[in-house]
């Protein structure tokens, strides 16, 4: 194991030290442009030690209050300043199971970071990259997602869950642990969810994804991929084959679009397929593998969050002279991590904000250019945003070969179509409550099934509660 | 993995197999289709479902040889294992007693016409099947369909068997001679046009079985988007079945040829091998 010197720093060195955060090493921006390697490459041993020593151990710790499962942050970044990295992961992990995640993808800069006390004056303790570092540094000294845990006692209950995305891979995690014999069904051929299929690898590497799903494997979970929940079969036959509960981490996948006139043409892609096809099927290494894609050269990226952020840095990676990211808000309202937004503006990406498409224009049943207009800010709309009003007369277009639309996604009918007694709400999602709980007795949800999109921890918090109570619920069976 | 049980060259582009699929064969109805993916660096395409056979735990497919993974697939052999099957996708075909009813399949659109096909004669339809090809040499499916069909009409391009014509000729004959209630349709989307035009003026119900390109088969990437009666869809959710006289054709046959350029780069590195492949 590596040799960890620890420092002693002084009254003065701390002063200084607070005043900014430790840099995270990156690939060069214009190198990581064409390349599908990830781009943030990782604290050093001393750049974690340097970033823990800047955290004041505040007693009010504020940064929990906006961590939304509560890892006790200042506990885990005092074990890093003492060099003990292991225990700091065990420690984030008494509330968070996916650090080697989170610590990349959360956004932290509106979440844990955005309430440190640090922040009121200088920069945040990097609180992300802390938990990054520290759950790198567990998987790579053979601490494993899993670690060694004891084999616990058989319960004898058997528990199915439907989706291998964040949320199903804590609740399957958890619950093997307990003792209870779970199998997670997935309907695409590989486990992880949007991690493997949505996320790009030079943001999160899929090997990080694996060794997750490699941990709950070894925890003793059959994982049967290929398998669609409702067609394959309904909930309701995996009750009556015997499962004790159903977990349903479905997730939110399918594409919206935007009803304008030729988003049909070729070379318009949903943000799901263009992100599938490069990320799951490997289109970028085409045809060592067989999937293909449309290579464009002018691309325009419709959206501002993290699904648009990253179809925009793909095309770039695929070779595209040109990406617009057309957003119909301006910057301060785009709801991508701060993080890949700066990136993305180094890499190149062209924002076209204050703008919203009207018509993707074809020749010959291809896109030749995307027609937009631009928009102003009016009064605030019920999300508190300031809703953004056309400003007539305004239209241009913007020649692109290519069209991504990443404007959000809603509930897959598969589910909720094949199981009745199922309560939905007014856009199709699974009403759950505080700790899972849908309508149907032994049958619990969460993560982006329940709540709509939303993010990497809100699922796999969901899921840790839904664990809890699939356990309560199990053994209150027991009882009776 | 599925293992492959059986294997059968129908004709020099069409190979028929039949997997070992216990769950899917229980669950399967004639109409609804597989993703299958041939090995690790696959493409995940869509194969409808020729045979089903629950007690025996098996489905039948009829791959017609086009590109890399069905040329993959074909070249398969007894005893191999296709890497990923997944369904059953889709919605069944609606099987009811329409009456007189009239099957057409093209290409392999014959061989998932056989399951749909016995299913509207159990449902007490009277079953004319109508199949063709250039040429005698090529017609396939010709007996298994009589199984079941009170009628099978057959026409060749050369007039080597039955009609000399299209099949389309042989339905309009059909409709005109012994009048026909309801139509379905399989095989390219150009002979399910034309199949839908026959009928149209008629105002005869036709079913086509769409076949737009595909990704998951689940309703979460959007590729197979369809327009029907002025409504974009999800060919694999919302079909793969839908009205014919409804369907905009040219949008479909437009949005099949996408990958033209790649899918012909592909084949050549199929063929010569020139890139290694991740599984060797
Ligand atoms: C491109 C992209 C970028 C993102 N970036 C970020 C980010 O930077 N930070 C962040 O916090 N969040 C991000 N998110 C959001 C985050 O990934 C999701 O909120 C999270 O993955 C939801 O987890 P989940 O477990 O609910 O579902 P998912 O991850 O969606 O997994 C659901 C799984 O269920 C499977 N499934 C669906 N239906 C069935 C069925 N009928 N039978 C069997 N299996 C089924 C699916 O195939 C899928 O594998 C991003 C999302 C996308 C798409
Ligand atoms: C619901 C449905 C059922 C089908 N059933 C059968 C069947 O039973 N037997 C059969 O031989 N064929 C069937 N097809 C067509 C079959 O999927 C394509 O021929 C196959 O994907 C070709 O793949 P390839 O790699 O061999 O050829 P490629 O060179 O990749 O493609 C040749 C052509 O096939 C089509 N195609 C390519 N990839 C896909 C894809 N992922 N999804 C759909 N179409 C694609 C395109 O039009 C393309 O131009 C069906 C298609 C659909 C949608
Ligand atoms: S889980 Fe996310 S929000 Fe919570 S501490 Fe970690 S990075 Fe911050
Ligand atoms: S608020 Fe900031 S400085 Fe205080 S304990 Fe949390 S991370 Fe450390
Ligand atoms: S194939 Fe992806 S939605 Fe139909």
């Amino acid at each position: 194991m590596t040799e960890i010197k620890i420092h002693e720093y002084t009254k003065e060195e701390l002063k200084a030290i607070r005043k900014t955060r430790t840099k995270m090493p990156e690939q060069d921006a214009v190198a990581r442009g064409k390349n599908f390697e990830e781009v943030a490459l990782g604290y050093n041993i001393e750049d974690a030690l340097r970033e823990a020593n800047r955290c004041m151990f505040c007693a009010k710790k504020l940064c929990v209050n906006g961590c939304p499962v509560e890892v006790p942050i200042p506990e885990f970044i005092k074990l890093v300043k003492e060099g003990d990295f292991l225990g700091g992961a065990k420690k984030i992990k008494e509330k968070n199971p996916l650090p080697a995640v989170c610590g990349r993808v959360c956004p932290q800069e509106s979440q844990c970071e955005s309430l440190c006390t640090l922040a009121k004056k200088n920069e945040p303790v990097a609180i992300g990259r802390l938990e990054r570092f520290v759950a790198d540094y567990e998987r790579m000294h053979g601490g494993g997602s899993n670690g060694e845990v004891d084999k616990p006692k058989p319960t004898g209950f058997k528990v199915a869950v439907i989706g291998s995305g964040p949320a199903g891979l804590v609740v399957a995690s958890d619950l093997a642990k307990l003792g209870h014999d779970v199998t997670m069904f997935e309907a695409l051929h590989k486990a992880g969810g949007v991690l493997v299929y949505g996320i790009p690898e030079f943001r999160l590497p899929k090997a990080i994804v694996q060794s997750e799903v490699d941990g709950i494997k070894a925890l003793g979970v059959d994982i049967k991929a290929n398998s669609v929940i409702g067609k394959l079969h309904t909930i309701d036959e995996l009750i009556e084959a015997g499962f004790d509960a159903v977990f349903i981490g479905s997730g939110a996948g399918l594409p919206m679009f935007m009803n304008i006139p030729g988003e049909n043409l070729n070379g318009v892609y949903s943000a799901n397929e263009f992100l599938t096809r490069t990320n799951l099927m490997k289109a970028y290494l085409f045809p060592e593998f067989d999937t293909p894609i449309k290579k464009g050269a002018h691309v325009a990226v419709v959206g501002g969050g993290n699904v648009a952020m990253d179809a925009a840095r793909t095309a770039l990676r695929l070779g595209a002279e040109n990406v617009y990211l057309v957003y119909r808000r301006s910057m301060e309202e785009l709801p991508a991590r701060q993080e890949e937004v700066h990136h993305a503006i180094e890499e190149g990406i062209d924002f076209r904000l204050l703008t919203n498409p009207v018509e993707v224009i074809g020749e010959e049943g291809w896109v030749r250019g995307i027609k937009c207009i631009k928009m102003e800010l009016g009064e605030p709309d019920e999300s508190g945003r300031r809703r953004p009003v056309p400003i007539e007369g305004s239209e241009y277009t913007i020649e692109v070969d290519t069209v991504v639309i990443a404007i959000g996604t809603g509930s897959n009918p598969i589910i909720p179509d094949s199981t009745p007694g199922l309560d939905l709400n007014k856009w199709g999602y699974i009403v759950a409550g505080d700790n899972g709980q849908t309508s149907k007795p032994g049958v619990f949800a969460g993560g982006d099934i329940v709540t709509g999109a939303a993010t990497v921890i809100l699922a796999a918090g969901a899921g840790r509660k839904a664990a809890n109570a699939i356990h309560e619920y199990l053994m209150s069976k027991v009882k009776n | 993995m599925a293992k492959i049980l059986e294997k059968q060259v129908l004709r020099f582009d069409l190979v028929a197999v039949k997997i070992e699929a216990p769950e899917i064969s229980k669950k399967a109805k004639p109409g609804q289709f597989v993703i299958v993916r041939a090995d690790e660096v696959g493409e995940r395409i869509p194969l409808s479902l020729a045979r089903i056979s629950p007690e025996e735990g098996t489905l039948g497919l009829v791959i017609q040889t086009i590109g890399v993974t069905s040329s993959k697939l074909a070249a398969m052999d007894v005893g191999d294992e296709i890497s990923d099957v997944a369904g059953p996708m889709g919605h069944a075909t609606p099987i009811e007693n329409y009456g007189k009813v009239a099957l057409l399949g093209g290409g392999f659109g014959a061989a998932p016409m056989y399951p749909i096909g016995k299913a509207l004669k159990e449902a007490g339809n009277t079953v004319t099947s109508i199949i063709g090809a250039r040429s005698v040499d090529l017609l396939v499916y010709e007996k298994e369909l009589g199984e079941f069909s009170d009628k099978v009409l057959v026409s060749t391009d050369d007039g080597s068997k039955g009609l000399k014509g299209l099949v389309t000729d042989a339905l309009k004959q059909e409709i005109e001679e012994n009048g026909v209630d309801w139509v379905m349709a399989i095989g390219p989307a150009i002979m399910m046009k034309f199949v839908s035009l026959t009928t149209k003026p008629y105002n005869i119900k036709t079913f086509v079985s769409l076949n737009p390109i595909m990704v998951d088969g689940t309703g979460m990437c959007g590729a197979c988007r369809v327009s029907v009666g002025g409504k974009t869809m999800f060919g694999c959710t919302d079909g793969p079945d839908f009205d014919g006289h409804l369907v905009d054709w040219g949008l479909l046959m437009a949005r099949q040829r996408t990958y033209l350029e790649e899918e012909k780069l592909a084949m050549e590195n199929y063929l010569c091998n020139c890139v290694p492949s991740a599984t060797k």
